[in-house]
């Protein structure tokens, strides 16, 4: 495979063969070495071959191999001659992460710190097989999967400040209850409020460094030792089941026969089931973003009661990092409307975007990168820069570099939690054993993945922050 | 015979599953993702679920017949210890799969250890030799 080095950050595989554009991987030469060992180069080439593909199949400096599509993968389609396609969002339909700040410095919290990550814990259904604790009716379901954070908010989780300080404003306005399934449905149904298990978490976290003084203000950052609250989770059983439902349906009425990989499997956007599809994923984007509405809002309430307040926990942002959503963006020198894929990747949009808040239009809206269990997580600025790059998106994690399995046999949960404490974070889980496959070696290093997004213009880092309590499902 | 082997995979579970017919291997495919997820080996037969599905060719009847382990896990909280008699017979525009799942109610009897979100076509395998051999990758 011919990729060439553009830059120090930026490097590119021309098109050839089948590939209608060139795919494009903005990486060092550090974090090549892992993107090289497994499929994903490979696999932006497949993206590149997709109908009504634009520009180019970007790679984010975070990408592992997935299905079809690599994760860290961004690619967008015209909207009459292309696609879209569930393999190029992911199971977990609109998996993401909310940040709040809080009024608490670490001196504040440290004689409650153990009671509060005690009590989060409590409060916070997390998992596998975890139920949650609303009871809800079909009817309130789908309720939620029209209106999303919305709902949440009306039934008293949270506040109406959070919803302009959420990705679409918590709701996704295209979302259609008939096209989600009676399946879907069912999944949904006891596990809305809950974290879930594999690879999400809740952590309270300290600011450690602020790299951009004025851009930090705005979000709401006040100096290094200020507490912070970060929710990452998804949309659970509902769209794992929405894209487990839609996958098979494409491959029915279309065929698999001249795909590369099945899970590239995928409908005209406009054809009756590309719509269907995008419409049961925005109704699952709605159900994720209730959850994280519904997650926040309880710590909150343990803030409020173990401290006496809840004062200055404002929201500063949540983003979706696995969705499809139109947009417009710049191609061949014209304004154009297309559907744009981000799987494992951060919307980064820059100063005076419409879809960025009020507040934040003057800087770019807050990135938000989550580092791995027990390691630092980022808060980047989207930059102008990033829409010409890669259509205004950037990393969205650390992401794997060891299997589960070859994790759980090298490290202990119980090991891990010890090491954890002597650094002076506090750690609890459902499961000892998801806590060793999480564990922060089996992951890329963060710090490398902000500083490439940083240079190479596709978020600007504005804070370093490091967890104190952490709580996995 | 062994039943299946657990595959070294970055971000995911990945196993094969073998049997001397396609049945087997299927049965076995559907303790291996189980694995992943309790013990099956000690979950009792107390309660049975049918199954049925249907598929356009073999591999999406293996990933539909897995995906009734976790939607069965996910709703009604069934952990599987047993896959009984299935069968698998071509129809007009595939294939049809019938079985019984036999297993028990999630207890505290009992411990979860993984989370498979579903079942994915990738790395997917389904080949003859000498036997049946089956490769799955499943999102975790």
């Amino acid at each position: 495979m011919d990729l060439r080095k553009i830059d120090d950050n930026t490097w590119e595989i021309p098109a050839e063969g089948a590939m209608r554009v060139p795919a494009v991987v903005y990486s060092s030469a550090r974090l090549l070495e892992a993107i090289r060992r497994d499929q994903t180069l490979a696999q932006a080439r497949n993206v590149a071959c997709l109908p009504g593909i634009e520009r180019s199949s970007y790679v984010m400096p975070d990408a592992h191999q997935g299905y079809g599509f690599p994760i860290g993968g961004v690619a967008a389609f015209d909207l009459d001659e292309g696609i879209i396609s569930p393999g190029g969002v992911g199971y977990d339909i609109n998996c993401g992460v909310r940040l709040l700040r809080t009024g608490f410095t670490e001196t504040d919290i440290e004689a409650r710190r153990k009671e509060l990550l005690a009590e989060i814990f409590r409060e916070v259904p997390a998992g596998v097989g975890k139920g949650g604790v609303t009871k809800l009716s079909r009817a309130g379901l789908k309720d939620i999967l029209l209106r999303g954070a919305e709902w949440a908010v009306e039934n008293g989780y949270g506040r109406k400040e959070d919803l302009e300080r959420t990705e679409e404003g918590g709701r996704m306005r295209d979302a259609a209850v008939e096209d989600v399934s009676e399946r879907a449905l069912e999944r949904g149904l006891p596990q809305l409020g809950t974290l879930g298990a594999g690879n999400h978490f809740l952590e309270i976290q300290k600011i450690h460094e602020i790299y951009d003084e004025a851009t930090a203000r705005a979000f709401g950052l006040e100096s290094p030792g200020q507490v912070l609250v970060m929710v990452h989770c998804g949309s659970r059983g509902l769209g794992h089941q929405v894209a487990t439902d839609f996958i098979e349906m494409m491959e029915n009425a279309f065929g698999v026969a001249g795909l590369p990989d099945r899970e590239l499997v995928n409908a005209p956007f406009k054809s009756a089931q590309g719509q269907r599809y995008y419409r049961a994923m925005c109704a699952a984007v709605n159900y994720a973003f209730a959850n994280r509405q519904m997650i926040a809002h309880w710590v909150r309430e343990v803030f409020a009661r173990v401290l006496g307040s809840a004062g200055g926990m404002d929201q500063i942002y949540d983003v979706c990092h696995n969705v499809a959503k139109v947009e417009e963006h710049e191609v061949r020198g014209r304004s154009k409307r297309l559907v744009v894929h981000r799987k494992g990747a951060t919307r980064s949009f820059g100063a005076g975007r419409p879809e960025v808040p009020a507040a934040y239009r003057a800087v770019g809206q807050p990135v938000i990168i989550p580092g791995s269990m027990g390691t630092a997580s980022f808060l980047l600025a989207g930059t102008k820069e990033a829409e010409a790059l890669s259509f205004g998106s950037t990393a969205h994690g650390a992401g794997r570099v060891m299997s589960r399995h070859e994790a759980l046999r090298r490290f202990r949960g119980e090991q891990i939690r010890d090491d954890l404490a002597r650094r002076g974070i506090e750690l609890k889980s459902t499961s000892w054993k998801g806590v060793a496959e999480e564990a922060s070696e089996a992951y890329k290093d963060v710090d490398e993945v902000v500083r490439v997004s940083n240079e190479a213009g596709l978020g600007r880092l504005v804070a370093k922050v490091v967890p104190i309590g952490v709580m996995k499902g | 015979m062994e039943r299946y082997r657990i595959l070294p995979h970055t971000a995911d579970g990945k196993f094969q599953a073998y049997g001397r017919t396609l049945e087997e291997a299927f049965a076995n495919a559907a303790l291996a993702l189980a694995s992943l997820m309790w013990d099956w080996t000690a979950v009792e037969p107390e309660i049975r679920h049918p199954v049925l599905v249907t598929g356009i060719d073999r591999e999406q009847l293996l990933v539909k017949f897995l995906g009734e382990i976790i939607y069965l896990f996910e709703t009604r909280q069934f952990l599987l210890g047993r896959v009984e008699e299935i069968r698998i017979r071509p129809e007009p525009g595939g294939f049809c799969l019938e079985a019984a799942f036999a297993g028990e109610t999630l207890s505290e009897r009992r411990d979860l250890f993984g989370d498979v979100k579903a079942v994915t076509y990738h790395e997917l395998k389904i080949e003859e030799c000498d036997g049946f051999t089956v490769q799955v990758v499943v999102d975790m």
